[in-house]
């Protein structure tokens, strides 16, 4: 085996096959199923809806190419404890079919169970992680109150000073927290589908939605007019903007999230860590390299600028939780735009237009329900039946007033 | 840094500021359907491009417009609120038909 190793290294060229490259296709003008959108969410409903239910005329468009939007630019945290039973039963499901995933496909996609770590540094902190952990517990799912002594064996170097501005006085501990490598979830999940018959048509915009007596017909685009016989908006960042194309308005704002990552370094950080006071979050990559995100932007925007002030921000907090981290370098930065929702949970399911289904409004949360999202949305899309799993997250509650409160949603803005 | 000239208080860093949300004319509460008050307090245009939305200066407690580019980032123009509003909008406070239950 070392030697194998040792003959892959020296090679020109890489003989694994490494990552995804779909064929170009021509465009037919029919398709039983369109999903507009190539990230994660949208290869998974195309997969589980080819592999399980056998529905084999898919189209995947996307305007630019796959798993380049909202999938490349989450800091790929994957965990459950989420605070409604809703949101907890859900992603508790997603968890659980990503530990399962590089058997699905064949394909490693370097998922490391490290656990999740957040902080508290108030008494509503705690209150808040101790209501978490009941409802965590009796859900099945790994999450526990834990005091600085378990927070030092834990994370040896975290900053336990008590003369921080912040000083840290609990933790709660999600041992079911983990990171996997984002884009092998796509190029898994696109591989798979495009074996089995679904296309995938990169730079194929989605401009408008035809909509006749209320059910959707057809879509056009840059490469020309595909009638659907049903259509899944599974698009991130633009959900509002491709919404009206259907005539739906959503109850989304788009808010850029930043977020940078430094240099690599030896691995010295093994779980999460997040504090919701200082606004950050941040874990060591297998690569070495400290992925360090944070909240939101303060007010809507289509773009993905940086801006000083929320990167100092980030590097500020970041400083006051580990001090040894201040010499390091910035080797990246960049944004993602979040469609965020009044409740901090998805919309999923039916929308207001015939066999026009809704993926949307995954804020900070979408990469860790890849799986599940994919798997539930082609039940609905095969079957036409909501599935009880995401029945909570559809559009409707809103007219309802019944929101899915998810205080547990992002781990830093909460 | 990033300014935004407040009608009251002249340029002034951004992060003095609060976003207030879309503009919309507000529905009546005690008149309106709650289908049509879902609407106004959950939904929202989103818009990418220019909008309209509320901004409020922290330290002075002022609300006042804004026209915003959401694709470039550059605030347009910031505007009193008379511009829009000529009169005091008076709300009932209590919902139609429940006048008598105190």
């Amino acid at each position: 085996m070392p030697f194998g190793l040792l003959k892959f290294g020296l090679k020109k060229n890489y003989p694994g096959n490494h990552r995804f490259t779909p064929a170009n296709k021509a465009l037919k003008n029919h398709y039983d199923v369109v999903i507009i959108g190539a990230g994660g969410h949208g290869m998974a409903i195309a997969y589980y809806l080819v592999k399980y239910h056998g529905v084999r005329n898919i189209a995947v468009l996307d305007k630019g190419y796959l798993g380049g939007g909202n999938t490349a630019r989450n800091t790929a945290v994957i965990r459950s404890n989420y605070l409604t039973e809703e949101g907890v039963t859900f992603y508790r499901e997603s968890v659980r079919l990503f530990q399962d995933l590089s058997n699905e496909f064949g394909f490693n996609i370097m998922m490391e169970n490290r656990g999740q770590l957040t902080l508290a540094h108030n008494d509503a902190a705690i209150r808040s992680f101790r209501w978490r952990a009941e409802v965590n517990q009796h859900l099945g799912v790994r999450s526990e109150l834990v005091d600085r002594k378990t927070i030092r064996e834990l994370v040896p170097d975290l900053n336990l000073s008590e003369e921080a501005r912040y000083p840290i006085i609990a933790g709660l501990w999600h041992a079911d927290g983990a990171t996997a490598r984002h884009d092998a979830v796509v190029w898994g999940y696109a591989r798979g589908a495009c074996a089995r018959g679904v296309e995938l048509h990169q730079l194929t915009e989605v401009q408008d939605i035809t909509v006749t007596r209320g059910k959707v017909t057809a879509v056009e685009t840059n490469r020309g007019r595909v009638e659907c016989g049903c259509a899944v908006q599974s698009v991130a960042g633009t959900s509002s903007v491709l919404g009206m194309k259907a005539g739906i308005r959503l109850p989304i704002h788009s808010y850029p999230l930043q977020a940078m990552v430094t240099q690599s370094y030896k691995p010295v950080l093994t779980p999460h860590i997040s504090s919701p006071q200082l606004h950050v979050y941040l874990h060591q990559t297998s690569r070495g390299e400290v992925v360090i995100g944070g909240g939101t932007d303060p007010y809507p925007l289509y773009n993905t600028r940086s801006t000083l002030e929320q990167k100092e921000s980030l590097a500020a907090a970041v400083i006051e939780l580990f001090p040894y981290l201040s010499q390091v370098r910035v080797m990246r930065q960049w944004a993602g735009i979040t469609d965020m929702t009044p409740d901090y949970s998805p919309i999923m399911g039916l929308s207001p237009v015939k066999n026009y289904y809704l993926d949307a409004g995954w804020g900070t949360w979408g990469f860790k329900a890849t799986p599940i999202c994919g798997k539930t949305m082609a039940e609905l899309v095969a079957t036409g039946k909501v599935p009880t799993l995401i029945q909570p997250f559809e559009l409707e509650r809103f007219y309802r007033f019944e929101q899915i409160n998810e205080a547990g949603a992002t781990a830093a803005s909460h | 840094m990033k300014i935004l000239n407040c009608p009251l208080n002249g340029p002034r860093n951004i992060l003095e500021f609060s976003y207030g949300g879309e503009f919309h004319p507000m529905p009546d509460p005690s008149r309106c359907g709650s289908k049509e008050w879902a609407e106004y307090i959950y939904f929202a245009e989103n818009q990418a491009g220019l909008v309209t939305e509320w901004w409020y200066h922290l330290a002075s407690s002022y609300w006042f417009l804004a026209q915003r580019n959401t694709i470039t980032d550059e605030i347009v123009r910031t505007f009193e609120v008379n511009e829009v509003f000529s009169e005091r909008v008076e709300f009932s406070t209590q919902p139609e038909g429940d006048q008598n239950n105190g």
